[in-house]
């Protein structure tokens, strides 16, 4: 494992629920991280989100990572569940809430 | 940048030959689309593996000339 995967590895396991977006979740820098971002807010979960524009190290090693070409990317206990498109499906169709519930991840009052 | 909607329907095609793609040019700009594609391809395979598959078909210009696709991916009814 190369050690941007080492990295990126200690992240997606160091948290529940990890976003790799582009910009902050107060200020997304593109509309796919923005949507993603309101997903989240949706189902009220805390999750752990990481810039890729401030480290172009992950920028690039995430792609190959999870071999996904685009970012936004969410992760839920370590796995990797999609891009905004799936998120939004997936939220849609509440099998996202689902997912949480199932991880034992609860929405914040 | 841009690429024109007749082109990523006929990228997709290439590699599933029965997909039905529907494109929209979200604005109007040609390089902000929503692709809606159905195939008998994606069935039983979970959404992450669907989407992989149109990617694929794209050859790697999503993230790259592709910039904006909202992909949405469905099996015949």
């Amino acid at each position: 494992m190369s050690d941007v995967h080492a990295r990126i590895d200690g992240i997606v396991h160091g948290h529940d629920v990890v976003l790799f977006m582009k910009g902050s979740p107060l200020f997304p820098q593109c509309g796919f991280s923005s949507r993603a971002i309101a997903i989240l807010d949706h189902c009220g979960v805390a999750y752990h989100s990481v810039d890729v524009l401030q480290d172009m190290e992950i920028r690039g090693g995430i792609k190959d990572y999870s071999e996904w070409p685009t970012i936004p990317q969410l992760y839920v206990k370590g796995e990797f569940v999609g891009g905004s498109d799936i998120m939004m499906e997936m939220f849609q169709a509440g099998e996202l809430q689902a997912l949480l519930a199932e991880q034992g991840i609860a929405a914040q009052a | 940048m841009a690429m024109p909607a007749a082109e990523i329907e006929a990228l997709i095609r290439a590699a599933l030959p029965d997909a039905e793609v529907t494109i929209t040019d979200l604005a109007g700009d040609g390089d902000h689309y929503a692709a809606h594609v159905v195939s008998a391809q994606f069935a039983g395979k979970p959404r992450i593996a669907q989407h992989k598959l149109v990617y694929a078909a794209l050859g790697g210009r999503m993230g790259g000339v592709l910039h904006a696709l909202q992909l949405t991916t469905a099996t015949p009814t």
